[in-house]
């Protein structure tokens, strides 16, 4: 009786053990760890909540496919809460605690730059999903939203020809997405032949409210006798006092065009549109683009937010075309290792919201088409200019000295920023 | 397919009208029928298709064709999805679930229709300004002198041959003389292509005392020389006129655009001066660091978003139900934090400024889990949009001199409730000596709590005028935190005088800085003016006076 009790409670506890055991491997191996970082309080939260949630939802969806690589997707959401120092921490509690096998995150350039040495160092994976400024390519990120030739020069373009605009006035917020891409406009459009004189760059602090004075200037820069547009890298908060300002003071979009870099559905959202209407946007995606794939993805969007009044925007499809790429990567792959799944992005292909292809090119972007529009008193826009086909990124402009001769090829030359006279590759060098 | 046919019905019936020969007196029927059905067109045109059906409906003459166009370039021309009719609507106020129409022919009411309903017929950049020239022309003849002034003021802007001949028919029958004006100046400008040297000097000569800035450019463009070097005008005498016409015009707008900064650094200096007269009585007579004062303001701005939401098609007056509703709100929020936090703390200024910005993120975290992180949108009721042409060089925007104009009405009401009022009386006293007036009979608690919700209902009023100029969202109050104790130590503490000069001038010097250095460094030039204007004068530029100032 009594060795009959001791076998039993042996044997209990060697399946106990056993089983936890099994559980705890599992523990480890079943899910795929993927991080999320983005700013879910401070001033970033606006945008970025949006983009946490929307990652959430592409992971959800995953699952209910039965995951990947057999295993389940788990989530990691961290709040870098706004503040850039505050990026890298978390950046490096990602990947060296959590050891996630990708990151979705952050919005800014400054926060961008912040966690780019911890990503190097930990050879983690990040895919950037925001419009930028160029002028960067990194092994460990994948830009999923536009370089400056997938954005701004388009638009400056369309300006150039369509409306036949011959004076730019070149407004925007004092950090460095505004300086660098400005930078670019400028040469791009000295090289077009545009006189220094019909060029006036202007920059702001954040959040800037009164505008009385420098819409005046604006006025008064546009009544020259020529065409005058207004070319705007105003980040978000600041834009609403800008374009009510402008409307008050009678300057309307058949006057005085004003494109905006960083207005979308979501920033709309938040203001009264009527005194925005006919102003210009550019981006890669729009909410109002009619096709299935869209429909899906608004139908989808609204039911996981169960709001259906939320609207979607251009980030929210770049991380869309980034957890797709990153999956078909895993799946090319047959593993999350970073190393092989950075050696399979390239020349990966997955449809956009828009019924064109994103391609990895080896310069870690992608491939994107281009639209133009026009503010509706609805908040949404109209697709007035498209590109012929999507829009290969590129990470240099050649329309800056110091860069006309670096490209980038993660491929062939393995660098990022390969100097074709000198046929030197310099390494990191983020400037 | 139902559709076409019923399209191609209205159609035999127009023809069907014409065949049978209607007579005089259904002329007019037959004209309306062309009229509908070419607005008809509208309604599945392409961008360029428009432009030609508008074109049409120029020449066609019909009466309603002024006042469809003006709808359609408002965004206020649409059709009824179910039996494809087209109405204007009244106005498209979004919170409105349906939309009152008008019938484009009677132009009377013609009930209405639920927006689902309803399908825009839109408009791009292109077309607008295609539908504001033609919308002008229309205008020329209209009875009412400010309808004829601003369309004749539009067509100056694109003068082309048929213009030209519309504005010279004008000019023989036009009585008001702002208009004839207007008129006089564009014939000039078309007198300037004259072949005859004379007819072009006259025409100097009548622009010299314009004020516009297209008639200064034109008049510069005479100055010009093509590239082979001459110069584009031949007549010496007509270049003579124009350089000094040049001149004379760009003195007059110079002396506006002086006037126009003074102004612009007044209606800065007035959000100055409002965000700081409720920390002038918090922090100056209270001695309080109130750092949740920003949020305060939030408060207030979020509540005239919250009745604006509930009185949904009146946002004419919604904002001026919003003003007290402000006060209470930020007014119960500040006696609540003063009861609960800050008189336990008296007298002791570092914890009371800890636990006010803690106090500050709780009420920032509150609104974003109530109202989400997403800035709301209020909107500007139409009184307040636009501006004030005073004259063609100088107009000022309403919504600024509104604000200006409100804040000079709380700051004399502040100034009354302080000065003749027996709350005011208490507040003074319990700020000069509590001891005294306690012994007096005053009831010090209660007059801190009343001192501080008043300070606390100034910021929340504060951010109804806010509400109006930036983002409504949980971060209102932080951006605005740092000028308003700016403006109070500048102006010296516990004095509302000094907050309005103090305020004034701070805008004024921002303004005056801004077109040489630029925003940013206006801003950085004045900090650091500030800093070393008190270092001279450490109490600001209206110290505390008396037996009071001594004890601080």
């Amino acid at each position: 009786m009594k060795h009959k009790m001791m076998y039993m409670a042996a044997w209990l506890l060697a399946t106990g053990m056993v089983f936890s055991w099994i559980a705890k491997a599992q523990e480890g191996k079943d899910t795929i760890k993927v991080g999320i970082l983005h700013s879910l309080s401070g001033t970033m939260a606006i945008s970025e909540t949006t983009l946490k949630d929307t990652v959430l939802m592409m992971i959800d969806e995953q699952n209910k496919k039965g995951g990947l690589l057999g295993r389940k997707l788990e989530a990691v959401v961290v709040d870098p809460a706004s503040n850039w120092p505050l990026f890298a921490e978390k950046a490096q509690e990602l990947l060296e605690k959590d050891k996630v096998a990708v990151v979705f995150g952050c919005w800014t350039s400054v926060s961008r730059k912040s966690v780019l040495p911890v990503f190097e160092k930990d050879d983690g994976l990040l895919f950037y999903p925001v419009q930028y400024e160029g002028q960067e390519s990194s092994k460990n990120v994948i830009y999923t939203g536009a370089a400056p030739n997938q954005q701004a020069i388009p638009a400056v373009d369309y300006l150039m020809k369509e409306v036949a605009v011959k004076r730019w006035v070149l407004e925007g917020t004092d950090y460095v997405y505004p300086r660098t891409t400005n930078k670019i406009l400028e040469a791009y459009l000295l090289s077009k032949g545009v006189k220094p004189e019909d060029i006036s760059i202007n920059y702001t602090p954040f959040g800037n409210s009164d505008w009385q004075t420098r819409v005046v200037q604006i006025k008064k820069f546009g009544s020259a006798g020529k065409k005058t547009a207004v070319v705007s890298t105003i980040n978000g908060d600041a834009n609403v006092p800008f374009y009510k300002e402008l409307g008050n003071q009678k300057i309307s979009a058949e006057d005085i065009p004003v494109v905006a870099f960083s207005v979308g559905e979501e920033e709309l959202s938040g203001l009264d549109a009527k005194p925005l209407v006919g102003h210009l946007a550019a981006w890669n995606y729009f909410e109002s683009i009619n096709t299935p794939e869209n429909k899906a993805f608004i139908a989808q969007w609204h039911a996981y937010i169960k709001n259906p009044k939320r609207t979607t925007n251009d980030p929210m499809e770049a991380h869309y075309i980034g957890f797709n790429l990153w999956v078909k990567a895993v799946q090319k792959a047959g593993s999350t290792n970073v190393d092989k799944v950075l050696a399979a992005l390239p020349g990966i292909e997955t449809p956009n919201l828009t019924g064109s292809m994103a391609k990895v090119l080896p310069n870690h972007h992608i491939t994107k088409p281009v639209y133009i529009g026009e503010v509706r008193a609805d908040g949404q826009f109209n697709v007035v200019w498209k590109s012929a086909g999507a829009v290969p990124g590129k990470a240099w402009s050649e329309y800056l000295p110091e860069s006309k001769d670096v490209i980038s090829d993660w491929v062939t030359l393995k660098c990022g920023n390969y100097n074709t006279t000198t046929k030197k590759c310099s390494g990191q060098n983020y400037q | 397919m139902s559709n076409t046919s019923r399209r191609d019905g209205r159609w035999i019936f127009v023809l069907l009208l014409v065949l049978l020969g209607v007579g005089a007196a259904h002329g007019q029927s037959a004209a309306d029928a062309t009229f509908l059905s070419t607005l008809g067109e509208l309604r599945e045109a392409s961008f360029p298709d428009k432009e030609a059906i508008i074109e049409r409906m120029t020449q066609g003459g019909h009466p309603n064709t002024r006042v469809v166009l003006t709808a359609f370039m408002e965004g206020r021309l649409f059709f009824r999805n179910d039996d494809q009719n087209i109405f204007m609507v009244k106005s498209t106020d979004e919170s409105l679930p349906a939309l009152d129409l008008i019938d484009p022919l009677s132009l009377k009411p013609a009930g209405s229709a639920p927006v689902e309903n309803l399908t825009l017929i839109d408009t791009n950049n292109h077309l607008r300004s295609v539908l504001r020239t033609a919308v002008a022309r229309f205008g020329l003849s209209s009875p009412d002198p400010a309808v004829r002034l601003d369309s004749a003021r539009e067509m100056l802007r694109s003068l082309d041959e048929p213009t030209v001949a519309l504005l010279r028919q004008r000019s023989t029958v036009e009585t008001n003389s702002s208009v004839k004006k207007e008129i006089a100046t564009g014939l000039a400008l078309a007198a300037l292509d004259s072949t005859d040297a004379e007819t072009r000097l006259g025409a100097v000569s009548t622009l010299r005392n314009s004020i516009s800035q297209d008639v200064r450019n034109r008049l510069e463009s005479l100055l010009d020389k093509s590239p082979e070097g001459t110069y584009v005008e031949s007549d010496e005498r007509v270049r003579k006129a124009a350089a000094t016409a040049v001149k004379s015009i760009d003195r007059s707008r110079a002396f506006y655009a002086d006037i126009e900064t003074l102004f612009f650094g007044l209606s800065l200096g007035s959000v100055f001066v409002l965000i700081a007269i409720g920390l002038a009585i918090t922090f100056g007579v209270m001695g309080v660091i109130n750092m949740a004062h920003g949020e305060l303001m939030m408060l207030g701005a979020y509540t005239t978003y919250v009745v604006q939401e509930a009185m949904p098609g009146h946002t004419e007056i919604s904002i001026l139900v919003a003003i007290p509703a402000a006060f209470i709100v930020a007014a119960l929020m500040g006696i609540l934090i003063e009861r609960t936090i800050i008189r336990f703390l008296y007298g002791r200024p570092l914890e009371t400024l800890l636990a006010t910005f803690g106090v500050s993120l709780i009420l920032q975290q509150l609104v974003r889990s109530i109202f989400s992180a997403l800035n709301r949108s209020v909107e500007t009721p139409a009184w307040m949009s636009g501006t004030l042409q005073l004259n063609e060089a100088l107009s000022i925007t309403y919504n600024r001199l509104y604000i200006l104009i409100f804040t000079l009405l709380v700051f004399a009401a502040l100034l009354m409730v302080l000065k003749h009022t027996r709350a005011g009386l208490e507040i003074r006293a319990v700020s000069q000596n509590r001891a005294m007036a306690k012994a007096m009979g005053i009831r010090s608690e209660w007059v801190d709590a009343m001192t501080f919700g008043l300070g606390s209902g100034i910021a929340g009023v504060a951010g109804v005028a806010l509400s109006q100029l930036t983002n409504v969202g949980p971060n209102l109050g932080q951006s605005y935190i740092i000028d308003s104790f700016m403006v109070v130590v500048f102006g010296g503490v516990g004095n509302l005088w000094g907050a309005l000069i103090g305020g004034m001038s701070m805008g004024i010097v921002n303004k005056l800085l801004e077109p040489y250095s630029g925003a940013v460094l206006a801003k950085i030039f004045v900090l650091v003016a500030l800093i070393l204007f008190i270092q001279i004068r450490p109490r600001g530029l209206f110290p505390p006076a008396g037996r009071s100032a001594e004890n601080q």
